[in-house]
């Protein structure tokens, strides 16, 4: 089998537009999973502008996702966390593996190279 | 302002199924609106029972069916919330509690549910018995706001978040 090196970094920008919960997680787990298969990328972001609830759960699906995309060389990040959002990862230790980044920056970065990318609601 | 009141009490019944989880804390969270909590003590609130509640489903019942009661009393200024089971019960509490500690990694929980109804809640008391249940309780004071202070959520707000 040939390794697949790929010529641009691919980004995934996964925006979650439902309450994460232990029921919702489900299903939210089973689309990033297979959009993550399907696209390869180099570059996960998890989008929680519209993320109005989540409790617990949201940390193990976060770090079951980071998990997925390490196995196939990626980095994960999260980004537009509420105060009550960024308080639960902060109690689980998680952001300091999965960091918080700004990703408004982070996009007028990409427009100046040349990145593929692709934006999925969840 | 609105008339205060100063006691009051509900209680719900649902079955152990995790789609009944927004209900329950949708449920808690309209009734502590009375109270003209702040968004922030309302989305703890929700929070913590969220973790009750799923850990009652989740744990208590497994793969069975039972059912899950809410007690809430609004005491002054003063909500306790009592989430219920009468599943498998916990083995050590005491080890329960500890951040990061679960009996289900497999399943990609974390082990922080204890953790964040402790320090979003004032208090956190667990009972549990094993083979006959478990039962936890908290309590929360609600800031009296110094009326137009802070902005009281209403009723709407409560039930959209
Ligand atoms: N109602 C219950 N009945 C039986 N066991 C329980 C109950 N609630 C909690 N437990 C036990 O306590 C442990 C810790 O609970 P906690 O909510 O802190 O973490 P978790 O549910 O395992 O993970 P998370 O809440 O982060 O998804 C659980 O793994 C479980 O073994
Ligand atoms: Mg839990």
């Amino acid at each position: 089998m040939q390794m697949n090196y790929y010529e641009k970094d691919k980004l995934l920008i996964f925006k979650i537009m439902e309450e994460i919960d232990e029921f919702s997680v489900k299903e939210l787990r089973r689309k990033a999973d297979y959009e993550i298969e399907r696209f390869m990328p180099r570059e996960v972001i998890f989008d929680f502008d519209c993320v109005t609830f989540m409790d617990s759960a949201g940390i193990g699906m976060i770090i079951g996702r980071y998990k997925q995309v390490g196995i196939i060389g990626g980095v994960t990040e999260v980004a537009n966390l509420s105060n009550s959002v960024k308080r639960i990862f902060r109690m689980s230790g998680m952001l300091k593996i999965i960091p918080e980044i700004d990703l408004k920056e982070r996009l007028k970065d990409i427009e100046s190279k040349e990145n593929s990318k692709e934006v999925i609601n969840l | 302002m609105r008339n205060k009141i100063t006691d009051n009490n509900m209680k719900l019944e649902f079955i152990s199924k995790s789609n009944n989880e927004a209900f329950a804390r949708i449920s808690v969270a309209a009734f502590v609106s009375q109270l003209d909590p702040t968004i922030e003590e309302l989305s703890d609130i929700k929070t913590a029972v969220s973790e009750a509640v799923t850990n009652s489903i989740v744990h208590g019942y497994e793969e069975k069916q039972g059912i899950v009661t809410i007690i809430c009393k609004i005491h002054e200024n003063e909500i306790f919330i009592q989430v219920s089971d009468n599943g498998k019960g916990i083995e050590n509490i005491e080890m329960a509690k500890q951040p990061l500690y679960t009996t289900k990694p497999n399943l990609e929980r974390s082990g922080m549910g204890f953790t964040i109804m402790e320090s979003f809640m004032d208090e956190l008391n667990i009972e549990s018995i094993l083979g006959i249940g478990t039962k936890v309780t908290m309590r929360k004071k609600i800031k009296q706001t110094e009326d137009d202070e802070d902005i009281p959520v209403t009723l709407e707000e409560a039930l959209r978040g």
